[in-house]
């Protein structure tokens, strides 16, 4: 049963760190493409993380495993925000939607 | 070892290869210099994940403590990196105002 659940977080998590890189290739500037990279890396990292834990079922690794994940929760949205600073104030050149006009009318 | 969880096994290390790959080509090509450093951020996130496969593939926990510092030190390099863009670009703005 335990390695049931193991091999659906480690497909569930492989899967979504590839959707997570074709968005950090596809999207169109670096503030979308953060949007992508970030979140879907810690919720990628985070399950493959719990299935190696689900695997082991050891308290002493699980116990590991939480304060990885808790880092990564911590980091992750620091990390997100000083790039996000840093690429606003470089004044990189950002996405021009062309169906926003329509929006406002 | 079941059959299915050895498949689900080699089925996300080649997943999370690819994913470090994607990320390598945004590196590469990145247009400026943010780019490229969110594109080593998602690679050191799928990096440690790599590491947690590792550790199940191999039967070794040792490799959850790789995967720990190497999130640390991500992190570290995530912020310097962002703070040097930050910095560079009030420098240059600074010496072209003079």
């Amino acid at each position: 049963m335990s390695e049931w659940i193991t091999a659906l977080l480690l497909l569930i998590g492989g899967v979504f760190a590839v959707i997570g890189s074709i968005g950090l290739l596809r999207l169109p500037d670096v503030l979308i493409r953060m949007h992508a990279s970030t979140k879907i890396g810690t919720l990628a990292c985070g399950l493959i993380i719990a299935g190696s834990a689900v695997f082991f079922a050891d308290a002493q690794i699980t116990i590991r495993v939480i304060a990885i994940i808790l880092f990564l929760l911590l980091t992750a949205p620091i990390a997100a925000h000083m790039i996000g600073r840093a690429a606003v104030s470089t004044g990189v050149k950002l996405w021009e939607n062309k169906t926003q006009g329509q929006l406002d009318e | 070892m079941s059959q299915f969880l050895s498949f689900a096994l080699e089925a996300s290390f080649a997943l999370v290869v690819l994913s470090v790959v994607l990320a390598f080509i945004r590196l590469a090509k990145g247009p400026s210099l943010p780019d490229r450093v969110v594109a080593l951020d998602m690679m050191t996130v799928a990096i440690v994940a790599f590491c947690g496969l590792a550790a199940i593939r191999y039967e070794t926990a040792a490799f959850l403590d790789v995967a720990l510092v190497l999130a640390l030190v991500g992190f570290l390099a995530t912020v310097a990196l962002a703070r040097f863009a930050e910095r560079n670009t009030a420098r240059t703005k600074e010496s072209t105002n003079e």
